[in-house]
């Protein structure tokens, strides 16, 4: 099929337009091939048995739609403006607006619960935590380049900390939460050692598999952990000592400041703990950034054959990053357990990992403000779509491979670099090779 | 004069393959040594082996009459020796300047400063380009920010693998005239490993010859040039 318009073709080619229906018809196709038994039939159980109902008229929607969108689809491909799109004009203005979308963005955020209702700063909360998992996977996955299939391990080695040292010695959210960030950084050095002379592929199946032992671990461990039946009861985290409850008590925090005790009130506050939480988290991961540590993560991903020949200490790079990660993936696992009072194996499970990297590789590897933005989009989207959960997975999915063809390197794909030189020259990470130079 | 680095009876294995067979050369403060040899004579191997990785398996390697045959890299790295990796591997996505400073890793920042000056007065080509990304350098100017990159750890002793490789001449002519620049006024010690022997060895005070992972010949630059043998198997057609 050629890109050029039958004008340019010469006499050997047919018209533009039987071309175009012949390729839509084709697809047309291939449509019906496929979505023949999918759509076009339906089994229903009766009383004694199953009745198959023919769907012809949603095939044939189906199909047409298919037919029309192959015609639009060739059409703006022969219309296109000859030439590659400008991938650095895109880069800069992203990279431009990015500054004011991201002080919009945390505006926005800091003010959520003045202007959003109950569902909507629960939702705030969900999405919170998954910028903050996003952030502390991009310090591994974005920065030191280091697949990391199994980070939910961490999120879980937080917050059964948390559950177990709260309902066991009875500790406080705020004394726990740093004993859940610091055990988590041990694990995240326990799987770094055997895998630091792996990279890619091998390095993503031993994460994986690192993630599935801890599951697998929390389920079976039952004195410990509770099996499946997971921990209950777990103390809700605290203001200087004031207590979200409704008891009455002098040390609630509806008393303390008299006012009517309301729901929200623990909500807000929790909101804005997982919120201090995830900018910590970036702080944190931008500070690095600019420190020799940092670079050196960076200069690992980019080559760690040039790294070893400078003079880095490898291994303790690549420890500290899954460490400090892995830190961060604690302290959302903490607060995950304090919010939901509650946590079993079940919410540990793979599909967690795999949605934290969605997130970190749809925005940009490495940049902040596109982990946030994707998580906003991935978690606040699918809940937008909770409405016809049947579909949820299929838009998320559409939505996900559209995305990663537009834009293969992530919706904010510049990297901006650590030390800024006078006037910024912003090159689209498009335009660099990757991996060797 | 005192050897700066001294390998005795070296060899190297990947796996069951020999690729060094027990190498004896010395570097001699101040000096430029080139080692010379055909694809696979196990120049780079050589290079690696000194930098410990792969380490050595027999014999002893001395630097500055330490043994650090059996230190790990990065220790190795920080004793006064850089490397100018084969293929330059500069870092693409980050910047000249950023991969300057990775050069300078573990040495005090306001060093960093002054060293990269002294880069810049090297190659003002690369501080035009501080703030472009490694990646979209021309090849030659990757190869000044290789060499730049590891001049910045301050070394006594520059590993140079095969700075010509898929240059053109006149930026050989450049990059060889740089070379011979520092070693001049710095005094800056030189193993050039390279392919190019006709360049290397007109560079270079003494060279080596490396034939199958063992040294053949060895002698003085001029020396080793004048040789049928050499101009028959090395300089063949070369101008």
């Amino acid at each position: 099929m050629s890109k050029y318009p039958a004008a340019l073709g010469g006499k050997s080619q047919p018209p533009a337009l039987v071309r175009v229906v012949r390729d839509a018809g084709l697809s047309a196709i291939v449509a019906f091939g496929l979505f023949a038994s999918m759509i076009g039939l339906r089994l229903f159980p009766t009383g004694n048995g199953m009745k198959l109902h023919y769907r012809w008229l949603m095939l044939a929607a189906v199909v047409v739609a298919v037919f029309a969108g192959r015609v639009i689809m060739l059409t703006w491909r022969a219309n296109r403006p000859a030439g590659t799109p400008q991938p650095r004009r895109i880069a800069e203005a992203i990279n431009h607006a990015g500054k004011y979308v991201g002080a919009v963005f945390l505006i926005a955020a800091a003010t959520l619960p003045l202007y959003g209702g109950r569902y909507f700063i629960d939702t705030g909360i969900l999405v919170m935590t998954y910028v903050m998992l996003g952030w502390g996977l991009t310090i591994v996955v974005g920065l030191a380049g280091l697949l990391d299939l199994g980070y939910v391990a961490f999120y879980a080695v937080g917050a059964y900390s948390y559950a177990l040292l709260s309902t066991t010695y009875h500790l406080g959210f705020w004394t726990t939460l740093p004993i859940a960030g610091l055990l988590a950084a041990v694990w995240g050095i326990l799987l770094g050692f055997p895998v630091l002379r792996l990279r890619g592929d091998y390095l993503a199946i031993v994460t994986l598999a690192f993630g599935e032992i801890i599951r697998v671990v929390l389920i079976n461990w039952t004195s410990f952990t509770g099996g499946p039946n997971g921990i209950t009861d777990i103390p809700r985290p605290t203001l200087f000592g004031l207590k979200f409850n409704g008891s009455g008590d002098p040390d609630t925090f509806a008393a303390f400041f008299g006012i009517d005790y309301s729901l929200t009130q623990r909500v807000v506050f929790l909101y804005y703990v997982i919120f201090g939480l995830a900018l910590l988290t970036n702080w944190v991961s931008l500070r690095l950034r600019r420190l020799p540590l940092g670079r050196a993560w960076e200069a690992l991903r980019e080559d760690e054959i040039a790294c070893r020949a400078l003079g880095i200490n490898v291994t303790v790079t690549k420890l500290t990053a899954f460490a400090i990660g892995a830190m961060f993936g604690g302290f959302a696992g903490a607060f995950f357990a304090t919010r939901q009072a509650f946590v079993s194996p079940e919410s540990f499970n793979f599909g967690e990992s795999a949605l934290v990297l969605a997130i970190v590789v749809l925005g940009g590897l490495g940049s902040q403000l596109g982990v946030a933005l994707a998580a906003v989009v991935m978690i606040g989207g699918s809940e937008l779509f909770r409405d016809f959960a049947e579909y949820r997975m299929l838009v998320f999915g559409v939505g996900l491979v559209v995305m990663m063809v537009l834009r293969p390197r992530g919706l904010v794909s510049g990297r901006t670099p650590s030390i800024a030189l006078g006037a910024r020259k912003e090159i689209a990470a498009e335009l660099v090779a990757q991996g060797r130079g | 004069m005192t050897a700066l680095l001294k390998l005795t009876g070296v060899t190297a294995y990947y796996g069951a393959i020999q690729a060094l067979k027990g190498v004896d050369l010395e570097v001699n403060k101040g000096e430029i040594v080139t080692l010379i040899g055909s694809n696979g004579a196990g120049k780079s191997t050589l290079m690696m082996t000194i930098c410990g990785n792969p380490r050595a398996r027999d014999g002893h390697i001395h630097y500055d009459s330490q043994e650090i045959t059996r230190l790990p890299t990065f220790e190795i790295m920080r004793r006064g020796l850089a490397q100018s990796p084969e293929g330059r591997r500069i870092f693409p996505r980050m910047t000249v300047h950023e991969n300057l400073l990775m050069g300078a890793f573990g040495r005090p920042p306001h060093e960093a400063v002054q060293t990269m000056e002294q880069v810049f007065t090297l190659f003002p080509r690369l501080k035009e380009r501080m703030a472009q990304r490694g990646g979209t350098l021309s090849g030659g100017e990757q190869q000044m920010l290789a060499i730049g990159r590891a001049l910045m750890s301050r070394p006594r002793l520059l590993l140079l693998d095969e700075p010509s490789l898929g240059l053109a001449p006149l930026v050989v002519k450049l990059i060889f005239g740089a070379i011979r620049e520092l070693n001049r006024t710095t005094g800056l010690t030189v193993l050039l490993v390279e392919q190019n022997a006709f360049q290397a060895l007109r560079l270079a005070h003494r060279g080596y010859v490396l034939v199958n992972g063992a040294i053949t010949m060895a002698g003085p630059g001029a020396e080793l040039l004048a040789r049928p043998e050499i101009r028959a198997a090395y300089l063949e057609g070369a101008h």
